[in-house]
Formats: C-alpha cells, structure tokens, sequence
C-alpha cells in the first residue's frame, strides 16, 4: 500500500527535528483547540497549615507502630497457637492468627507509606520532556556504520559459502537436543498399549478398592457397583495406569429396558451390564448413574450417555459410546469378563482404528 | 373460682360471676376427665403399641399416600409401587420432608416434614407389614463408634463424590435434576438413602456397600460435618469456581478500590 | 510549572559536621560508585516523571503479587516433594491415614497440617497466583481500551501477551503439583485433549506423562517447569516489559499542561517509590488477609489421585475456564474416522478456536496500526469512548471470553439458579455467537452517545440546575460553561476518517487498498469529531 493516498504527512508532534511520520488516516483540523496548559496550584491543607501537618505525621507514625505491634503479634502468635496434632481448630487458629497479624503489619505500613506519599511529600506535579524514541540522527548513522565495518572486517556478506555453512551448523546444532527427548517415555510404542487392558477372559469383577469378587446375585436392580479387575491390588507396578484404563460400571437394569444390538446379546447377564468408566471425550470417569432415566453423566463436560442403548452418546462433546465389557458368570456364581474390551477404552487417540 | 372481696348487695348463687364459675367448672371437669381416659393408652405393652401402629400407619397412608402410590401400594399412574420398599424407604422419604411430593416429577425436594416421628414410624411400619424389603438401621452402625474414617472417605469418594460433590455440598444431574447437599442429614437418612437408592440415586445395597462400610461413610460425613473448615471461610465448598469468583469481586474489587485512594489528590 | 532540576538529594544542606550516619552513606556511595558508575543510573532514574492515575497500577498489582508469590513459594518448596512415588500417609489429617497417596500429596498435607504457617503459605501461594492472572488481565484490558499498545509500545504489547500465557502456565502446573483429585483430573483432561491432536497426539501424550497416564513422572516434570524454567521466563520478560516501559516513558491521559512532548506527574523519588512501596505492603497485605480468612483449595477434601472417583463440580482454577468452557460448547458427536486416523473435531475445534483468539489479542496492536495507517507516537491515552469500534471490538471480546469462561461452570450455573445443565449449554451456545455481536453494537453506540454528550457540553456547558425566567416569560435552564482545564480534556482527542481509495498510476484500485479503506469505513465512518475552537467561539456566543 501507498502513503500517496493518505494525508500529507504531519510533522511528529513528539520533537520537530527528525523526520515526519505519516498520520495515516488521522483527522489534523486546522483549528483544533490549543492546550490550555497547567492549571492553578491547589495547596492541600498539610501545605497551609502546620499543626494538620504534624498531626498527620503523628498518625502515620502510630501506624508504623501498629505494623511493629503486628510483626510481634505473628510471631507470639506462632508460639500461643502451636498446632496440636489432630485438632483441626488448632490449625485453623494457627494459620488465622499468624495471618492476620501479618497483614495488620503490612496493611499498617502500606497505608501509613501510602498517606505519607500523598499528604506529606512534596505535592505538586513535576514535567519531564519526552524524547522521540528513535535514536538521533547522527547516533543511528555511526550504529549502522558499525555494522558496515563489522561486516567488512569480517567478509560476513562477502563471503557466501562461509557465511551459509555457518547458519546451517547453528541451524542444526540444536537437533541432537531435541532427539534426546526421546527417553521422557519408554521405547515400548503406546499405541498397542492404549488398546489393552488389564481385562482378559475369566477375570473377576470386583469392588474398587477393596478387590473383593462380586457375586450376580449382589447386583439387584438399580444397583451401580463401581468395579476393577481382580489383580488390579496386587500390581507391584503401574496400578494407576491400569486402573485408568480398566475401571468399570457395573448396573443392573430390567432386561426388557435393554436394547440389544445384533452380536451383544451375550454380553450383559440378567440384565446386568458392565460399561468401561472412562468418558471417551477426554478420560474423565462417567460416574453418575440416574437409577431411573438409565442416564449417565459424566461431570467434566456434561456428556450422557444412554444405558438403555449400550451408552450412547444423548447430549454433551463426546462422540462415542462407551465401550462395553462383555461379562458372564462363572461357575461360583460370581461375575467374570468374557474377554478384553472389543475397542480401546477412554479418549480418541489419532491410532485408533488403524 | 371464688369472688376475691365480698359484695356488697349479690352472693352466692345469684352473684354475676357464678355463670362464668359454672362453667368453668364444667370445662374443667370435662377435659380433666378426658385427659384421665386416655393417659393410660401410652402406657401400652409394645406389641400392642406395633399392631396399633401398623393400623395407624394404614390410616395414615390412606389418607396421604394412597392417591398416588395406591390403597395396596401396587402403584399408580402417578406414583410407583411400594412393594418391597421397605421400611427404611419409607423413613427416608417421609422424615426428610420429600414424601408427600409437592408435584409429581423425578426430583423430590427436601421440604418440611408433614408428619411427627410416630407417625413416621407408623407408616413406616405399615409398608413392612405389607411386604418386607429394606429395615430402618440398627444403632451400632449411626453413632460412629469404632468406625474407620480413611475407608469410609475413600469409598465416599468413589461412590458418592461424582454426584453429591466431594464435600457432600451437592451436584448436578441431567434434565434439571440434582443430587442434594448432605451436610446437616441425620446419620440414619444418609444410612437409608444408600440402601434404599431414592429417587434416581443408584442402590448401594448392603452387598454392595455392607452395613460396617455404610457406618464407615457416615462417620466420614459426620466428621466433615464438625471438623472446622482449617483454612477459612470454604465459600459453599465448590472449589475454583467461588474462589474465583470471591478473586474477581472481593480481593481486585478492595485492590482497585486502594489504587483509587492511593492515586487521589491529597485533600 | 517546576522543573526537574531540583536540589540533589541528600547533600547537606547546613554547614554543620555531618553525623556520623551521613558520613557513612558518603562513603558507602563513594565506594559502590566507584565500582559501578551508579550515580548515572541515579541521575536517570531517580527524578523520572511518572504519570498518576488509578488505572497505571494495575500492572503493578500482577508485579507486587508474582513478588509474594516467589516468596510464599520460595517457603513452600522447602517442604514440597515433587515425586509421585506411593507412600501411606501417617500425619495428622485422620481421614487419610493410612491412605495410599503420593509423595506429592503428602508433602501437601503435611505443610498443610503439620507445619505451622504451612497451610497459610499454601494459601497465601494459591491466592495470589489467582490475584496475579486476574490482575494481569484487567491490565491488560486498561492498555487495549485506552489504546497504549500503540507505537512505540507494540512490542511491549507482544512481551505483556507473553507475560498473560506464561502466569497461566506458571498457574496450571503449580496447581497440578499436589497430585490429589481435583488437578488429576485436570491432568487428565490435558492427556485426552493431547492425544486428541492428530498425527502428533498419542506421542506427544506418551513423552509428557513418560509413559502411560499417569504414570511416575508428570508432578517432578511440572515442578522443574514450576520453579525453574517457567519463572526464569516470568522473570527476564518483567525485566524488558518494565525497560520498555522505562525508555518509552508511561502514557498519561489528556489534562491541561499534558502533551505529546511531555510526562506530567510524580518523580521517582521520594513520592512514586513511597507510593509504590507502600502498595506493595498493601497488595501483600490484602493478600495475606485473605489467605488468613478464606480456605482455597482444600486438598485433604478432595482426596489422592486416582482414575476412579471424581467431584461433582470439577473445574480448573478460573484462568483455564475459558478452555474447560469451550471443551463444554461443543455439539455431540464431533469425531470423524477419516483416511485411517481419528479426527476429534470436539478438541481439535476448541483448540483452534483458544488459539485463534489468542493470536487475535496478540496482533491487535498490528491490525490497528494497519488500518490507520498512523505511524506516529502515541503517548496521551485514550478515553475508550474516543475510540469507539475498538472498544466496542473490546467488548465483543471480553464478552466471547466471559461466555467461554460462564461454560466452565455450566453445572453449578444449573444447580444454583435451579436449571437444566442442558439448557445452560444451549443459552451459552447461542451466546457464543450472539453475545460478542450484541455487546459490540451496544458498546459502540454508548461510545458515540458519550462523545456526543462530550461535545455538547464542551459546546454549551453543562446542565447547571438553574431555571430561569426570561422577561419574554420563557423558562431556560442555564447552562455553566466549562473553563478552558475542564473542556481540555473533552475536546483534546483526535478522530480518524476513512480511507479515500484513489486508483493508482496504472488507474487500478489494489486489492488490498480496498480491503484496507473497507475496514476504515467500518471502523471510522460513525464518529464524532472533536469540538474546534472556531464551534466552541460560535458556541460562546449565546
């Protein structure tokens, strides 16, 4: 774009000497009001008179004294209030009144440094000139003039092959940095690990967190048992990273609410069915089960899902329904996983169908 | 009733306060005789107390509960059946003022009880004549006593925190529905509450979540309810929204309004 | 009006013996000064002018908080175990013993039970990293609204922006250290919207967490982030925003005697400093007040980690609403299986929406210097209303951000005002759009409506109360003129007008020339020019 469209270009108002800069598109009226200048001192009253001048300095000065009381304050306090191993009010006291000792002592200075800044310091406003932000002319012609010796000393433009390996090395010298990464995770590749989970065929279900087995039986309707696999307790490693993975929903419906899709018939018992916890939006646990609507939400996002149709999605950012785990009953009476999940659990990942 | 000064001119019967003596005396005689008839009836053996609770809670039903629920608590279109409810149902809903529902609809509000403790106790006792299901708690699992506060927190936090908010301060649910605040509820409704799943709250039945483990959540909850809040006011314990919100208003609000002061002329 | 060239400060001014304390300082400053030349920087710093108005300091409340937080948080890793390796817990909190937790949380609950000033550390920490974003934020917004990101301060613009993203990081790994139930679930959230990224996603998760969520790694890494790099960050980039602010000198609003050429206010020395010291006590104060009265963050309520139970009502702290929020608006089912690799719209769109605005702020400054056109420096600060389109684009803004924000707590919008969380999401939906587009119609109206009730009274004065009856038997309100200090500011401002396209020597309009005098149309067609002093002569003559 041109400046020749704009408005003449307008002296800088900032300082007469350097070059104008264009004011683009700016209003410029010829008789524009001119500035008045300052107006009339006011005096304030600790100006005129003496004595509200001495009172207010002995004001300021009982407040620098409170802060004093209050430092000393916070510090008996630390004493008088111990904590008290258990007692919950103790440490309530404590952390009151050190607190507020404290802020007394720096409420008190501040104000008191405050008040003396406005009432007793020198009052009136004081001018300083601006300079124009760009260096003078003569300074910017000796800067680029350094620069022009530097490179003519140096044959950085002259000399083109040097000059551009150079750039290339610097270019690439951070690369070995960046591999080095590498190791913030194992060599393992994520992506079958994000497919599996601790379920298999014949492993229980049992109560999170005690581990202990659940019998069908126990399942009556409108239950909802919160479930991890048996084992989960006895991982020496990466229980969390299970878990997150393999928790489970356990509910009991009415079968005749239940709409089955062709190939799940097998999947629930009774009526009784288990869905993975684990929102498939962004991995929080879909927890709240509503006996009666079948609903259940989870609470980072709000997306439902839809028991009675294998939990589907009815409202909310989420685009899949959770996955199902297919369940039977062994032959203790006690409920077991058929096999894995048939599709990865939680969040989409961009592997996931591949 | 006596005249206090002697009159002049009427006595006795002809006095003008003997009409209003007479019948104080009639009233009297009357409700004194009342009250001494029917004393005796508290004063009953237990089973005879049971039956007569059981009628009494069949009363009761029939006048308050029976439009919607049914004269046999089969049911109606406007309200489910009671079969199998239980009596600690029964305690639930009615003792914490849900029963009789206001409007017919998936959420029953907490509002004041219509009915005294033995009333509820009748009704109560009427529902379990009917059909057994769920029994009021025994003692040993509502005082706290010998229960353990680390299990009974972290089965609160798996079962009951996603929906009544980790402080027990309550929580949305779906289509305008939500899970109440639980601070300030007896031990036996909280203790009702998971065995009898109200309303849309799943049911959490005693193999689910046994007796012991049910106490153990109580005593969480109770020691939530008496433990003073150790870093100050808890704003509603909804975490960073009111923090946030006290942020914005309270703590810039009294900034800016010292940077106004601050930054004034002097008088 | 006095100058700078006042006495030095300190000399003696009688000429007694100076005491013994006097002597010192002579000497003390002799002697660094002879080390490091300080009394140049003295001479350039010491009586600098800085400008008084409520409004300057509110980047001085984000400096003095991020100072009480360096020192709460100096106290705090004394304490603090940034590893996540199981322990039982075995302090004094009883609903925990026993528990299996990490090292992390139980660092927390110790500093939090077991030491004394520990739980007001944490709250004094917590509290002002709240106020710090917060203040940022409303600095922020006083540099856009009165136009101080203009030349020569647009870079400075670019290191405040910075600034504005890092404290948001700086509070998002800082609230994730304690590894407990609320900011897991946080974590959690940032590993779905990781691997939702395509491509990239599932490694970029891997790398950060070290593994398969949660894993071992994730509190030390956010920790080394925390107190290390993210501060040294913070703390050089305070470094050049406050040089720049120094060489390019503060704005200061229109008033009589102030102009382009100079700074009209208090020295550094002694009545800025005293000011700013004694804020500095008061910032700190009210933050320990706070902390001493108001709980923040209660760790031991929420519990350990784990991928199994969760609160209802889990949101972030209030900087990262905006990103909960938009992950909230998203319509169902947003996730496509393309070309072999899952598309997940519902994260990829909020992203890219965060981002998008984000830039937008960033660039601002540049947008507007290119439709203007305006090359020169600007140093007297607008009055928003004098800038209507960009305060009403202000409005529009804050307005899509506060709609973001308001989603993050959709659930308990829903449980307080007794609605459907469904509706809530429907309502600020619609919002989404409609709201940033009302608010910009109705800021800028106001704008006009003010300036023009500026001009009228810088023309005819203002209502004074007085009715008067005129001989002729008319009623008149009189109207009390304004003296030149008053009217000053209402007339000092300077207006834009559109850009007349011309075709060029080729007599060809350029594409750009066009799209650049659109925009000056939509920005500078409604305006109110300021009062001349040939309209305020003609006016003065009623």
């Amino acid at each position: 774009m041109t400046d020749q469209h704009e408005h003449a270009a307008v002296s800088n108002r900032a300082h007469p000497e350097a070059p104008a800069r264009s004011s683009g598109i700016a209003v410029i009226p010829t008789d524009a009001v001119a500035n008045p200048g300052f107006p009339p001192e006011r005096p304030r009253v600790t100006d005129l008179d003496p004595k509200v001048e001495k009172a207010q300095e002995r004001r300021i000065i009982a407040l620098f004294f409170v802060s004093i009381i209050g430092s000393i304050a916070a510090i008996v306090f630390y004493i008088v209030f111990p904590i008290i191993p258990g007692d919950m009010q103790s440490v309530r006291n404590n952390t009151m009144f050190v607190g507020a000792a404290i802020a007394l002592a720096l409420l008190a200075v501040g104000v008191g440094v405050v008040h003396w800044s406005k009432a007793l310091m020198h009052g009136h406003d004081l001018v300083e000139e601006r300079h124009e932000t760009r260096g003078s002319e003569p300074t910017r012609e000796r800067a680029a003039e350094i620069f022009t010796e530097a490179n003519e000393e140096s044959g950085f433009t002259r000399r083109r092959l040097l000059r551009n390996t150079l750039i290339t090395a610097a270019v690439v010298s951070p690369l070995p940095g960046i591999v080095l990464l590498r190791d913030l995770a194992p060599i393992a590749d994520p992506v079958p690990l994000l497919k599996h989970t601790m379920w298999a065929k014949g492993t229980r279900l049992t109560r999170d967190p005690s581990g202990t087995p659940i019998r069908a039986a126990d399942v009556t309707l409108g239950s909802a048992f919160h479930v991890i696999p048996e084992g989960l307790n006895e991982l020496e490693h990466g229980k969390l990273e299970e878990k997150a993975k393999a928790a489970v929903l356990l509910m009991r419906l009415k079968p005749e609410d239940l709409h089955v899709t062709p190939g799940r018939e097998t999947w629930g018992f009774d009526g009784i069915v288990a869905y993975s916890k684990i929102c498939t939006h962004v991995g929080c646990p879909v927890a709240l089960y509503e006996q009666q609507t079948h609903h259940l939400l989870c609470p980072c996002h709000q997306s439902q899902f839809d028991i009675t149709h294998e939990a589907r999605v009815i409202f909310g950012p989420a685009k899949r329904a959770l996955p199902q785990l297919p369940i039977a009953v062994d032959d203790e009476g006690y409920l077991v996983a058929q096999s894995d999940f048939t599709e990865p659990v939680g969040p989409s990942f961009w592997e996931r169908v591949l | 009733m006596t005249n206090e000064q002697p009159k002049r001119r009427k006595r006795g019967r002809r006095h003008p306060l003997a009409m209003v003596a007479l019948i104080a005396l009639g009233l009297a005689g009357t409700g004194g005789a009342y009250a001494l008839a029917t004393v005796p009836a508290g004063a009953e053996t237990t089973s005879a107390v049971s039956s007569d609770l059981v009628a009494q809670g069949e009363a009761l039903f029939a006048a308050n509960c029976a439009t919607c629920h049914g004269l046999a608590l089969e049911g109606t279109e406007d309200g489910p059946s009671l079969i199998g409810v239980g009596a600690a149902s029964v305690d639930f809903q009615v003792g914490t003022g849900r029963m009789p529902l206001a409007m017919s609809g998936p959420q029953a509000e907490v509002k004041p009880v219509q009915f005294t403790t033995e009333q509820i106790r009748a009704l109560a006792e009427y529902v379990a004549s009917v059909s057994p299901g769920p029994a009021i708690p025994d003692e040993e699992y509502l005082t706290g006593e010998g229960a353990d506060l680390a299990i009974g927190g972290e089965l609160f936090r798996i079962n009951c925190a996603m929906c009544h908010n980790v402080a027990g301060a309550g929580g949305a649910l779906t289509e305008g529905k939500y899970a109440p605040p639980i601070m300030g509820v007896s031990a036996a409704h909280i203790y009702e509450a998971m065995l009898t799943g109200p309303q849309n709250m799943p049911v959490f039945n005693d193999d689910n979540i046994s007796p012991e483990d049910k106490a153990n959540v109580i005593a969480y909850l109770k020691y939530l309810e008496t433990t003073p809040s150790v870093g100050g006011a808890s704003l509603g314990s909804l975490g960073p929204v009111s923090e946030g919100l006290f942020v914005w208003i309270a703590a810039l609000g009294l900034i800016v309004g010292i940077t106004i002061w601050l930054t004034a002329k002097s008088n | 009006m006095t100058s700078t060239a006042t006495p030095p400060v300190g000399a003696p001014q009688t000429p007694e013996e100076p005491g013994k304390g006097m002597r010192f300082v002579s000497w003390a400053s002799n002697y660094i000064d002879e080390r490091t030349s300080v009394s140049g920087f003295v001479k350039f710093i010491g009586r600098k002018i800085f400008p008084n108005h409520w409004s300057f300091m509110l980047g001085e409340v984000a400096l003095y908080s991020f100072v009480v937080i360096l020192l709460s948080g100096t106290f705090l890793t004394l304490f603090f175990q940034a590893a996540m390796t199981p322990v039982h817990y075995d302090g004094s909190y009883a609903p925990l013993k026993g528990v299996e937790m990490s090292a992390a949380m139980a660092s927390t609950l110790d500093i939090s039970f077991d030491i004394r000033g520990g739980l007001l550390m944490r709250q004094v920490h917590h509290w002002a990293a709240l106020v710090f974003v917060a203040s940022i934020g409303l600095h922020m917004l006083r540099i856009f609204f009165t136009g101080a990101f203009r030349k020569p301060r647009e870079v400075n613009w670019i290191v405040g922006f910075l600034l504005f993203v890092l404290a948001m990081a700086e509070g998002f790994t800082g609230y994730s250290l304690p590894d407990d139930l609320l900011s897991g679930n946080g974590l959690r959230i940032i590993d779905g919207m990781v691997k939702g990224v395509p491509f990239i996603g599932t490694w970029i998760s891997y790398l950060l967490f070290g593994g398969e969520f949660p894993g071992e790694d994730i509190v030390g890494r956010l920790y080394m982030l925390h107190i290390m790099l993210l501060p040294a960050l913070v703390i050089g980039l305070i470094a050049v925003h406050l040089v720049l602010m120094v060489v390019n000198k503060h704005t200061q609003f229109a008033a009589p005697g102030a102009t382009q050429k100079n700074v009209v206010g208090s020295p550094i020395l002694p009545v800025f400093a005293g000011k700013a010291a004694g804020f500095f006590f008061l910032v700190f104060g009210v933050i320990v007040l706070v902390a001493s009265f108001v709980s923040i963050n209660p760790v031991w309520v929420y519990g350990p980690y784990d991928p199994s139970p969760i609160s209802a009502g889990t949101q972030p702290d209030w900087y990262i609403g905006f990103a909960d929020g938009m992950l909230r608006l998203i319509p169902p089912g947003w996730e496509f299986e393309l070309w072999g690799g899952t598309w997940s719209f519902n994260i990829i769109v909020p992203i890219i929406i965060l981002v998008l605005f984000l830039v937008v702020v960033a660039f601002y400054p540049f947008i507007e210097a290119w439709v203007t056109g305006d090359k020169r420096e600007h140093h007297i600060a607008d009055r928003p209303r004098n800038a209507p389109t960009r305060t009403a684009i202000g409005a529009a803004g804050v307005t899509f951000y506060a709609v973001m924000w308001a989603a993050a707590s959709s659930d308990i919008i829903a449980t307080h005002f007794r609605l459907a969380v469904e509706h809530v999401t429907y309502t600020l939906q619609a919002l989404l759009i409609l709201g940033p587009i009302i608010a910009y119609f109705v800021a800028k109206r106001i704008c006009i409506g003010l300036q023009k009730k500026d001009r009228e009274i810088a023309l005819h004065g203002f209502e004074s109360g007085r009715i008067v009856r005129m001989p002729s038997g008319e009623y008149i309100e009189v109207h009390q003129p304004l003296d030149a200090y008053e009217r000053w500011r209402l007339v000092s401002y300077e207006s834009y007008q559109p850009l007349m396209v011309r075709p060029n020597a080729k007599g060809k309009i350029g594409f750009w020339q066009n799209f650049r005098a659109s925009i000056s149309r939509w920005f500078y067609e409604d305006r109110i020019e300021p009062a001349t002093q040939k309209e305020l002569d003609e006016g003065s003559h009623h």
